[in-house]
């Protein structure tokens, strides 16, 4: 088996406030091998985009986060980095793509311009003419018709599945080997959800990037992922590959999560627990198959 | 057979945006049955929003009219429509001032439209909680103390104080977590029939459709393009963009992907 790509160990996050020391991730144990699809599945403030902005170095910087644990990304120990080393890695060998894609474009720079930026992160001092070829080459890659027209709107000029199909392709313009993906598309119809999912699972098939997937709806992480990871209140769990975890999900938490989503085939909406002591049972784990304390 | 509750007949609605003209929506003629919730499904930009600002007047149609238990409905409207149909918006926060309680705001509903007696009414907020399932006590609270589920349950008792008939839900559950989403919906459901209310449920997700709603309508660019019972619509939709409205939704068993397959497969056919 290859060394994962990505391999979160026992990561713990807290902040300090006014009230005192308030631990929000409790250890969360997670890796992600070379080009697989794995998926992060949770409620609000169940501890999912905050993982994802400490992989990406986003939460280090706050003087109130308290981080523990172990990050290493290709074999290197993310925590040993110097701020300028992260920095370099962001937009190059990692990238993000995040939930509302018309706000994370700058409203006051025209695509173009801000796709040279991306560009120049990985190769320095290219020239305008040549990195705004390569910009329309990657817009035509994901299904834009005029490339030439999208590079000279602003962001507001687009739609919203316009917007989000720039983001991806600003995303992998430099060919990231991970590539993390916040809820992309919730902010979308259901049709432009759908064709964003199929652009992007083709895109990261073709270029062997490796995903992680943050949603809460299981429905598109069933469509998307190889692997979910399945996170309430800061722990895991329920971990396994999509087929089994979906076919015969083992956690209390899985379970409800699954019932509470309404069916197209029917049959009427459950009485749900919105909190149980149940949901706070062991990880389930089907790769090991056994219940880890 | 029930009469409809709420009828639109021929209406179009125009906007005027710098010297162009859009038509937001075209020629819609929809019945919504008393005690019936219908669901109003289409993507953001088909027209469901503006239907639901014109039945509750907030601008006139540009064509056509809107009939309420059969009369037609004035543009200025009379205190007795105001109260009869009431909206639960998306976004709860937006909707609640941050500045007055939960009970404050219940108890204005009250107020305006002078319902029940005077000292009667802190009672009737207490018991309104109770109805959508939150502690009394909650009265005292913000809306910035309660969790998204809750305000949505705070602004769905303030359709209920206002004794309303028809009320017009525009995506109550979008933004809530699956969990949350599953009880307000039920909520929703348990009301419907105790209280002799009627839906109009604005959403884009089909599979809530699919468990809630008594009738469908489908609008695709300001036009119906689809109307009928709701499980005739999904067994046998018609049109090819109901068709890819069904096949779009994400779903979790295998019996719903052979569901959704199989109607694409007709498609092809």
């Amino acid at each position: 088996m290859k060394p994962p790509l990505l391999d979160i160990q026992d990561l713990k996050l807290g902040f300090k406030g006014w009230t005192g020391y308030i631990e929000v991730l409790h250890g969360i144990s997670l890796s992600i091998g070379p080009g697989e699809r794995v998926a992060l599945v949770g409620e609000s403030g169940s501890g999912k985009s905050v993982t994802a902005r400490i992989v990406l170095g986003l939460l280090q910087s706050l003087r109130s986060s308290r981080i523990g644990g172990k990050l290493l990304f290709d074999g290197i120990d993310l925590e040993a980095l110097s701020e300028a080393e992260r920095h370099r890695l962001r937009g190059t060998r990692m990238s993000m793509i995040f939930q509302d894609p018309t706000s994370s474009l700058n409203p006051v720079y025209r695509i173009g311009t801000q796709f040279i930026e991306v560009l120049r992160r990985a190769a320095p001092g290219l020239p305008r003419q040549a990195a705004l070829d390569r910009a329309a080459e990657i817009l035509a890659e994901v299904a834009i018709a005029e490339p030439q027209r999208v590079l000279q709107s602003y962001p507001f000029q687009l739609s919203g599945g316009m917007n989000q199909r720039v983001m991806i392709a600003m995303a992998l313009a430099n060919e990231p080997d991970l590539l993390i993906a916040d809820e992309p598309g919730t902010a979308l119809d259901v049709t432009v959800q759908a064709q964003t999912l199929d652009l992007m699972r083709r895109l990261v098939d073709q270029h062997n990037t490796a995903v992680l997937f943050i949603s809460h709806n299981l429905g598109v992480v069933r469509e998307f992922a190889d692997r979910v990871y399945v996170i309430y209140k800061g722990r895991i769990v329920e971990h396994g590959p999509t087929q089994a975890l979906f076919d015969d999900p083992r956690h209390a938490y899985t379970r409800a999560l699954m019932a509470a989503a309404p069916r197209l085939t029917g049959g009427g909406i459950p009485d749900i627990v919105e909190d149980s002591q149940a949901y706070l049972a062991p990880m389930q784990d089907h790769t090991t198959g056994e219940a880890r304390p | 057979m029930s009469a409809p509750l709420l009828s639109l007949r021929n209406v179009s609605k125009t906007f005027a945006v710098g010297n162009r003209e859009v038509r937001a929506l075209e020629d819609v003629s929809l019945d919504v049955k008393a005690g019936e919730c219908m669901a109003v499904v289409g993507e953001s930009g088909s027209g469901k929003s503006t239907m639901a600002n014109l039945v509750l007047g907030i601008y006139p149609p540009s064509a056509g009219e809107i009939l309420f238990n059969g009369e037609a409905l004035p543009q200025r409207r009379a205190k007795l429509h105001r109260r009869q149909i009431q909206l639960v918006q998306q976004n709860p926060l937006s909707s609640l001032n941050p500045k007055r309680s939960i009970g404050a705001s219940l108890r204005l509903a009250l107020d305006v439209h002078d319902i029940g007696a005077r000292v009667e009414r802190n009672d009737m907020v207490r018991a309104l909680l109770e109805e959508v399932r939150l502690p009394a006590d909650f009265a005292s609270r913000p809306p910035s103390a309660l969790s998204g589920g809750q305000r949505q349950r705070v602004a769905i008792a303030r359709a209920l104080a206002c004794q309303s008939e028809l009320v017009i839900l525009d995506e109550p559950t979008s933004a809530l977590d699956v969990l949350v989403q599953a009880r307000v919906l039920r909520l929703l459901g348990d009301l419907r029939p105790r209280r002799g209310l009627t839906y109009v449920f604005i959403t884009h997700d089909l599979s809530v459709v699919r468990n809630i709603a008594d009738s469908v309508a489908v609008f695709e660019r300001g036009r119906v393009v689809e109307a009928g019972q709701m499980l005739q619509i999904f067994e046998n939709p018609q049109h090819p963009y109901t068709r890819n409205l069904i096949g779009a939704v994400p779903v979790i068993t295998r019996e719903e992907l052979a569901l959704r397959a199989s109607l694409s497969t007709e498609n092809q056919a």
